[in-house]
């Protein structure tokens, strides 16, 4: 909507309309002696050049990414190729609700089936879906199929490794299903203990790899125990990390989920994100969400459509096979235009990268007096917890006083791991500048203290 | 007139009961709303699994066509014993002959009681009504 000023003119016709005469009638309820008559304080207008200098110089105070970012824990910056925006925001793709209609929006259509192709290829399985909100609503969503492909069954057992938003979703989406969530914890390894948890009550095992404290899982060992007890595997993958680390569906599990904001969207604000979705073809009819299908149109040429919209809730009511009816679309096509322009080889690139940087950076801490690797036994792909030498939330500070952003203090979401745990990301967009900036400053931290 | 060997439900299907069994199927006029008289338009038909115990009026699977998926409901309560494994690939079945050939699962009773369903005759005034 234009922004178009009132003339004179228009003022005194308005007021002659409410039959006032001036403006200051309006407020005569308020007293006189409460009303504010100087000139307020405000400073003249700007020019739009003076205005973006002053804006530009008062930005320069943020410590912003591209100082140098070490902050992950569920998002993570990777480099956007200008592909990207340059294709997503095409006024065919940008709409206020994203059309379907196969007669109207072939192209939508036609870019979502490559997207599950892709997604498909990615997380080794063999069949996604258009995607869902983000990578918490697809893990829970996932958990509620799994609970609709067995029978009376109705205990989850969850890593505490799954990331906390993930866990706080489920919670919130179970509290009224009759499921109940047995969490499995975190060894001394920082690694999931299954041990003992799933059992012939266990309806879904659900694990994050690499989990967040950044650690490795045995993944194929989780999807094992969960088929020897009956109960649906589900694995929620870093997409990024699947570059260098065997899929979920390599390893063997059922379903297999994520959030997709690492290809080809930017951190902003949390997000956003949007979830990746996979499964095995026979359980296509218990998947949630929209699924694209290849079809012929009525002079048999090859065409693009919504399949399975019957299992929808615009048409199945209560019984659809889940509340679910709309994703982050726009979002997603970012992450189909990424997949499209990385490529596998590109993944495979960006993922060797970011792990080669996080494991440079973990071997220079590690030898700093004061400093060592939480878990030096697990492996990592990009991400690592360290124990400090001093509270997480002191040497973050440090680390904003040398101009970078520091990592996730641990404590927050994982109070029993003490207060000097932070967790640190490396990926390809961290130049080797900056994590020595960043080493160094954390040796000051090491030097600061009296040696034992 | 269908059947009168044999009771229905309201929501379409039929039970024939032979002693302490019975086989469990659905209507013509059932297979007639779900395909619109094309039979290629019932894509899937989900079976339960043998050994599986089914309360009255319980949900026991579920048959979907091009527009819609409907549920299938077990007349009377019991076990289980034997699907119809033949009309999984061949819903066409359903059309041809859906109260002999197009039987789905087969079940043991536990509840002989038939007498809160519907004859032939009750049903097909209950169809006489809806036409």
């Amino acid at each position: 909507m234009p922004f178009i000023q009132n003339s004179d003119d228009d003022r005194a016709e308005m007021l002659a309309a409410i039959g006032v005469t001036t403006v200051d009638e309006l407020f005569e309820q308020i007293p006189e002696e409460l009303r504010y008559r100087s000139r307020l304080p405000i400073d003249d207008g700007l020019s739009e050049d003076e205005l973006r200098a002053e804006l530009a110089e008062l930005a320069s105070w943020n410590t912003t990414m591209d100082s140098g970012s070490f902050l992950g824990a569920g998002l993570y910056r990777h480099f956007i190729p200008t592909v990207v925006d340059s294709l997503q925001q095409r006024h065919e793709f940008v709409t206020a609700y994203t059309p379907y209609q196969p007669e109207a929006s072939q192209g939508t259509l036609t870019a979502f089936f490559e997207f599950q192709t892709m997604v498909a290829e990615l997380l080794g399985m063999e069949i996604a879906n258009a995607s869902m909100y983000d990578g918490c609503s697809a893990a829970t969503e996932a958990v509620i199929m799994a609970a609709n492909m067995v029978r009376n069954r109705n205990t989850v057992v969850v890593s505490r490794g799954a990331h906390p938003y993930t866990r706080r979703t489920l919670e919130t989406y179970l509290k009224w299903t009759g499921i109940e969530i047995v969490e499995a914890p975190l060894d001394e390894k920082g690694r999931t203990n299954f041990d003992g948890l799933v059992d012939d009550k266990t309806c879904a095992v659900l694990v994050q790899n690499p989990n967040t404290l950044g650690v490795i899982e045995d993944i194929e060992a989780v999807a094992t125990e969960a088929k020897a007890n009956g109960a649906v595997s589900v694995c929620s993958a870093y997409p990024m990390s699947l570059g260098v680390l065997k899929s979920p569906g390599e390893a063997g599990f059922d379903i297999a989920v994520g959030d997709g904001q690492c290809l080809g969207t930017p951190i902003a604000y949390g997000g956003p994100g949007w979830g990746l979705f996979a499964c095995a073809q026979k359980d296509v009819r218990r998947m949630p969400g929209r699924i694209v299908g290849e079809t012929v149109d009525g002079e048999g040429r090859r065409g693009f459509a919504l399949t399975f919209q019957t299992r929808e809730q615009h048409i199945r009511r209560a019984k659809a096979t889940s509340n679910i009816c709309t994703n982050n679309a726009l979002i997603a096509l970012r992450g189909a235009i990424y997949m499209a322009a990385a490529g596998a080889d590109g993944i495979k690139e960006v993922a060797m990268h970011s792990m080669a940087k996080a494991q440079y950076a973990a071997k220079a801490i590690a030898e700093l007096p004061g400093f060592e690797l939480a878990y030096p036994e697990s492996g990592f792909f990009n991400e690592f917890l360290v124990r400090c030498p001093r509270p997480a939330k002191e040497v973050n500070k440090a680390i904003d006083r040398a101009g970078l952003l520091g990592g996730l203090d641990i404590a927050r979401w994982y109070p029993e791991l003490g207060e000097d745990g932070l967790l640190l990301a490396f990926t390809e967009m961290n130049t080797r500048a900056q994590i020595d900036r960043l080493i160094s400053t954390l040796s000051h931290i090491a030097a600061a203290q009296p040696v034992a | 007139m269908r059947p009168d060997d044999r009771k229905y439900l309201e929501s379409h299907e039929w039970i024939k009961i032979q002693g302490d069994t019975a086989i469990i199927g659905i209507t013509d006029f059932a297979v007639e709303e779900l395909s619109s008289g094309n039979e290629g338009d019932l894509v899937y038909c989900d079976l339960p699994e043998i050994g599986r115990t089914l309360g009255d009026g319980e949900t026991f699977g579920e048959i979907e066509s091009v527009k819609a998926v409907a549920d299938l409901n077990c007349p009377l309560a019991g076990e289980v014993i034997e699907i119809n494994t033949a009309i999984e690939d061949h819903l066409e079945i359903l059309s041809e002959d859906p109260f002999e050939r197009g039987w789905m699962v087969k079940i043991k009773l536990s509840n002989t009681d038939d007498s809160n369903l519907l004859d032939a005759a009750a049903y097909e005034a209950i169809l006489a009504k809806q036409s």
